[in-house]
Parts: structure tokens; C-alpha cells; sequence
């Protein structure tokens, strides 16, 4: 892995990715008030289950609790953030100074993404920065932290330490196109990868063979995105409803199959399938467990799909 | 035939209704018409294919102006039919009175022109 | 050319309250074209005004007036008679953005009201139809896009897309609007160019961020400006 010789960013995902071992992470949403409680009550099933959590940032362009503070939240109860930064909601200058006083408090780990459309959210109106893209972000963060400059090419004093997270998404169109889009963000600097929910195994298949032909699991950890469905209702939704998302009917014929109150089981049932496969796919380097709010399901299907205990480093 | 129909409509012809220009129809209004309607050819009749469905969207249009002006929208109509079809336009001509008698004047005719404050 | 939306019929009303003698100034170029502030579109406009004031017994004395271009001082200047003679207490402009502030210029004692949103710079698709096609950036991407511009077209505004949300060929926005980067890669690909798109396009100054002034060479502002 050329990833090796890469900076130390201290990030314990970074560490379990690099040993070799399987990494599994998970993702909490910041509430949409000041609970600090809600947090410390989502972070409690995830610890020890997971290597690190994603904290959303303004998810689906909704208004929350700030990613950086509910990462903050999350390292006083003694998890591993990765903290999730969007293009839509901040200028290269903000970006900037929060990835600074992100470092500086002891986040590790970041997610850069474009973000959700605002059109989306609860401030449709709202402004949309998109002053750099996530690819941009992902240099840019890599800048700061290898050659210890700003954008701009002015020195920081004391770089920010970051292990430098992507997202793919193997399902949207163009397919052809999704793996050079994939050599992008690794020739930008992105360390590890997180992909976009999987439900059709055959496409994300090849998605991976095409990676692995290229080279690119070579230079980078790929997260395969997991989802469990709750109900046949959600899977029909995330089918026709949420774009880029691909679900096949089998999925939903197989949730129809079984009884109204063994449905939610069955949704873990086909997500710890999934992540058998996972373990055993060359160029897949763990999982990204999204359990949207169903995050005290977290235990249990950690449990079933036989990722536990956790690796602890001293 | 010898139809009858009410004699309070005055009858305006273009060679197609498309020809039914937005300021034609508002000018009506705007003079203290109490309703407009427009006659056309029957939808997919039209000699110049789409003429008909032209004043349909402009009827339409002047309906919103109407509203946003603060006159029922529903003074102004469109209605189809071929040109054999006698009995069909005095039934119209009935239709659109009736209608518009139960709605009643033109808000407009009570207020006449007079010039405007100075400033 | 510029294209524009003629504002919402309450909004116009409430912003000539007051007002009692108006000369509503009409624009012969693109907004003509577009059907939203020309000749016609001025007198759908001072009807409209005319009746509503009238059922409020507020009355107006509407006029109007169509130049040729209302950011061409040249055409300008025909309205001075009409507005010396008229005495208006206020003008009204259905030009763009541009040519309402040049009026507005004009005659700066005389309060100036818009009666359109401009919306930018459109190509006519059909007649009354028209995509927005250029943002004016000022930093011409459209060589390594394939003539497609992620700047308007992308509503994220991407240079390395496309992003997660494309949908069959569509934004995440709205499956009524084209994913930019699905076409910039059909096309590209179409040429053979796809190379274009496959090294990083790094971040870019934004160069919109303050007032912009063309002065071409050659050229230069003269000492005193003429009316």
C-alpha cells in the first residue's frame, strides 16, 4: 500500500486499515438542537463497535448540530470521529480555519464531500457556496497537511494532522466514468474511500474488478457502503426516491418475502451477507456501517456480521 | 335555421383564434366588457394545426391576469366548435350569458376613468 | 442574450404606491426578444396597472414608452422630451438589470422601479423558452468541458463532477434538468477527449467576486463623461 509511507495522521482508523486488519465504521447525525445528550446516547451503542463514527454535516442539507462540535462531543466519550465536511455550506476560507481548529481539538479523520443540494433541505433559498469541489477539498486538505501550506501557498505554522476520507458512489451515472473519477480523488490525496449504499453486489463487483484493474485499491482503502433496510417501505424509497441510489427488486422481493415482523431482520440478515462478501472481495479494505438512526441496532449487527471485537491500539 | 341568441353579445371576428392577441382580450375588459369568451375550431381542427390551442393558453393567461388584477377570472372562456355546428355556438352564446349574468358587472364599469391625483 | 422574468404583478403594484403619473420604459433588445419587456409586454402591463388602480379608487396615469436599448446612452436620450414634458413622479423600466440603472442614471431626481427580475444570459430554445447557458464568470471553462458549462449548468457548480446525486442522466435537483457533467462526458467521449477531464481541474479564483470593467486596448475613459 503506498498509503504506508504516508504522514501519520494518529488516526486509529488509519491504524486499523494499515495493520491489515478490517476496518468498520460507523456514522451518527448531529441532533437538530443542542442535546448533548442525544449524542453521548447514539455514541453509546456505537463505541467499541466501530473504529470510527462519520458525523454528518448538515446531512441532506437540514440544519444540525455543527460536525465539528458533535466530533468534539464524540471524543470526550472516547470515540474516533470522522469528520464530514460538505462544499455547499462553507468557503475555502472557513474550510480552512475548521480544519485547523478541527485538528487542533483531536479530529483525525475527514470526509470530503460536495453535499447534498440545498435545494434539498430545510433552507431551500439558501446560498450555495460550492467555492471548491470535493476533489479540490481533498488536495487542499492533503496540501495543509504534507507540505504544511494554505491554498494560497502561505506557510502554517503546525499543519493539521489528517487521515483523508472520499466518497464514491459506483452506482450514478456515467459507470464507465466512476472509477477515473475515483483516480481523481486518490491523485488528489484521499486516503480511504467510503462508498455510496450498496444493495446491487453484481455492479459494485465490477466496480471494484475495473478499481483493481487500474491499480487503484493499491492506493487507497476502499469502505464499502452498508445500509441495512428497515422495512420494504424504505427500500422502496431509497429505489425511486434518492438519487444515484440502486436498488434492485430482488432486495425488495426478498424483504416481501418474510413476515411483516421479521422484515427489519431480514434487512440485517442481507447487510451481514453483504459484508461476508466484503471481507473476502480483493480491494475492499472494510466496511461503512450506515445505520440511520437505528444506531442501537449497532451491537447487534456488529455482532452478527462477526466484526467484533474491535482492534485496540495502545 | 333562424337560431337565437342573446342579443348583448358583440361579436368580434379573426381569421383564427390565434390571432387573439392578450391586449385584445384585456382591452375588452379594460372598456367594461363583463365577459370574453373565444370561439374556436375544434382541438386538432385547426387549418394552421395549432391556432385554437394558442388562444386556449392565452384565455388561460388572461384568466391569471384577471386575478391578479382583482376581476373573477372566470369572465373569460374558450369554447370549440366546427363550423356546421349552428345550434352548438347559440348554446355557447346562452352558456357564457347566463354565466356571466350570475356573476354580474364588470367591477370596472363603477369605476369610470377620471385622472389620476397629482402627485 | 439577457433574459428576464417580468416581476409578480403584486410586487409591481405595491412598489408604484403613491405614485400617481408613471412612464413605464420598455427595451427593444433582449428582453424584447424574450417577450418579458418590450413594446407589447408594456402595454399588457400599464392595462393591468390601470384597471387594478382604478377598482382600488386610486387611479394611475400610466404611459409608456419603447427604446431601442436601455443601456445605450444613444437611445436614451430620446426619452429626455417625454420625461421633461411628462412630469412624472416616477419611471418604471422593463429592461434588464443593466439598462434600468442607465435609465435610472439618467435621471436620478425621478425614483426608478424595476418590473423584472433578469435572470441571465440565455439562449433561445423556442419561442418562449430560453436555458440559461453562461454565467459570466470571467474565466472561460467551456475548452476542457466540451463546450458545456459546469458553472451554469452544474447546480454545484462542480469542476471535477460529475457527483454522486446524477440520475439517469439528470441533476439531483430535478430530473427536468440535464446533469452537466453526464453531458460533458457523453460529449467528450463523442471527441475522443475524455483525457480532458481525467487530470484534476484545481481550484479556481473566483473572478466575479467584484465589479468587473472592460476597458479595451487602445481605449481609454474619457476625461469628462457626456450625458
Amino acid at each position: 500500500m503506498s498509503t504506508e509511507t504516508h504522514f501519520n495522521s494518529e488516526s486509529n482508523l488509519e491504524k486499523v486499515l494499515k495493520s491489515g486488519q478490517f476496518a468498520f465504521t460507523g456514522e451518527l447525525g448531529p441532533p437538530r438542537g443542542t442535546d448533548v445528550e442525544e449524542v453521548k446516547e447514539k455514541a453509546k451503542f456505537l463505541k467499541g463497535n466501530v473504529d470510527a463514527v462519520n458525523i454528518t454535516d448538515n446531512q441532506t442539507a437540514v440544519v444540525r448540530m455543527s460536525s465539528w462540535a458533535a466530533s468534539l462531543i464524540l471524543i470526550q466519550e472516547g470515540l474516533e470521529p470522522n469528520y464530514q465536511m460538505v462544499c455547499r455550506d462553507r468557503n475555502r476560507l472557513a474550510m480552512q480555519a475548521d480544519i485547523l481548529g478541527g485538528s487542533a481539538l483531536g479530529i483525525r479523520n475527514m470526509l470530503c464531500l460536495s453535499g447534498d443540494h440545498q435545494q434539498f433541505g430545510d433552507h431551500p433559498d439558501a446560498m450555495g457556496v460550492f467555492d471548491i469541489d470535493s476533489t479540490q477539498l481533498i488536495a487542499m486538505v492533503k496540501q495543509m497537511r504534507d507540505e504544511g501550506l494554505f491554498l494560497n501557498g502561505n506557510e502554517i505554522h503546525q499543519p493539521p494532522k489528517m487521515f483523508i476520507g472520499a466518497a464514491a458512489n459506483p452506482f450514478a451515472d456515467p459507470f464507465e466514468w466512476r472509477v477515473h473519477r475515483l483516480a481523481k480523488k486518490i491523485e488528489a490525496g484521499a486516503d480511504f474511500i467510503q462508498t455510496q449504499c450498496i444493495y446491487n453486489m453484481p455492479k459494485f463487483r465490477e466496480f471494484v474488478r475495473l478499481a483493481n484493474e487500474e491499480g487503484l485499491t493499491e492506493k487507497v482503502y476502499i469502505l464499502a457502503g452498508v445500509t441495512p433496510m428497515k422495512s420494504v417501505g424504505m427500500a422502496r424509497y431509497m429505489k425511486t426516491k434518492v438519487p444515484g441510489m440502486d436498488v434492485p427488486d430482488e432486495i425488495i422481493n426478498r424483504l416481501k418475502g418474510v413476515e411483516k415482523d421479521k422484515v427489519a431482520q431480514e434487512g440485517i440478515n442481507i447487510a451481514c451477507e453483504q459484508i461476508e462478501e466484503f471481507k473476502e472481495m480483493k480491494g475492499v479494505h472494510g466496511v461503512h456501517m450506515m445505520a440511520i438512526e437505528w444506531e442501537h441496532m449497532v451491537p447487534e449487527i456488529a455482532e452478527q456480521a462477526k466484526v467484533l471485537p474491535r482492534p485496540v491500539f495502545s | 335555421m333562424r337560431l337565437t341568441y342573446p342579443t348583448n353579445i358583440k361579436i368580434l371576428r379573426v381569421p383564427c383564434t390565434g390571432k387573439v392577441d392578450v391586449m385584445y382580450m384585456l382591452r375588452c375588459f379594460q372598456e367594461g366588457a363583463d365577459g370574453v369568451y373565444c370561439v374556436g375550431c375544434l382541438e386538432g381542427n385547426c387549418h394552421y394545426n395549432e391556432g385554437n390551442l394558442q388562444c386556449r393558453e392565452r384565455v388561460n393567461h388572461i384568466h391569471d391576469l384577471l386575478e391578479e388584477i382583482g376581476i373573477e377570472g372566470d369572465r373569460v372562456r374558450m369554447y370549440n366548435l366546427s363550423s356546421g355546428e349552428g345550434p352548438t355556438f347559440a348554446k355557447f352564446a346562452q352558456e357564457m350569458t347566463e354565466h356571466i349574468l350570475s356573476l354580474g358587472p364588470n367591477p370596472l364599469k363603477a369605476k369610470p376613468r377620471k385622472v389620476a391625483a397629482p402627485a | 442574450m439577457i433574459v428576464a422574468q417580468r416581476k409578480p404583478f403584486a410586487e409591481i403594484k405595491e412598489m408604484l404606491q403613491g405614485y400617481n403619473k408613471v412612464l413605464n420604459v420598455g427595451c427593444g433588445t433582449c428582453v424584447s426578444v424574450c417577450l418579458t419587456g418590450g413594446e407589447k409586454e408594456v402595454a399588457v402591463l400599464n392595462t393591468e396597472l390601470e384597471m387594478a388602480r382604478r377598482l382600488d379608487d386610486d387611479p394611475i396615469d400610466i404611459q409608456g414608452h419603447t427604446i431601442e436599448r436601455q443601456c445605450d446612452r444613444e437611445y436614451l436620450a430620446e426619452l429626455d422630451s417625454i420625461i421633461e414634458e411628462g412630469k412624472f413622479d416616477a419611471l418604471m423600466s422593463m429592461a434588464c438589470g443593466v439598462g434600468i440603472q442607465f435609465l435610472a442614471e439618467r435621471y436620478p431626481l425621478i425614483p426608478t422601479f424595476p418590473a423584472v427580475d433578469t435572470s441571465g444570459l440565455a439562449v433561445n430554445q423556442t419561442v418562449g423558452w430560453y436555458e440559461e447557458r453562461c454565467r459570466s464568470c470571467s474565466q472561460c471553462v467551456l475548452g476542457f468541458t466540451g463546450g458545456i458549462c459546469p458553472i451554469t449548468m452544474c447546480a454545484k457548480r462542480l469542476l471535477n463532477g460529475p457527483c454522486g446525486g446524477t440520475n439517469k442522466g439528470s441533476c439531483e435537483i430535478s430530473n427536468d434538468q440535464p446533469c452537466a457533467w453526464f453531458r460533458i462526458w457523453e460529449r467528450l467521449s463523442g471527441q475522443g477527449r475524455l483525457d480532458s477531464i481525467k487530470k484534476i481541474n484545481t481550484t479556481r479564483g473566483w473572478k466575479d467576486q467584484a465589479p468587473r470593467n472592460l476597458m479595451q486596448p487602445g481605449y481609454k475613459k474619457p476625461e469628462k463623461m457626456v450625458k
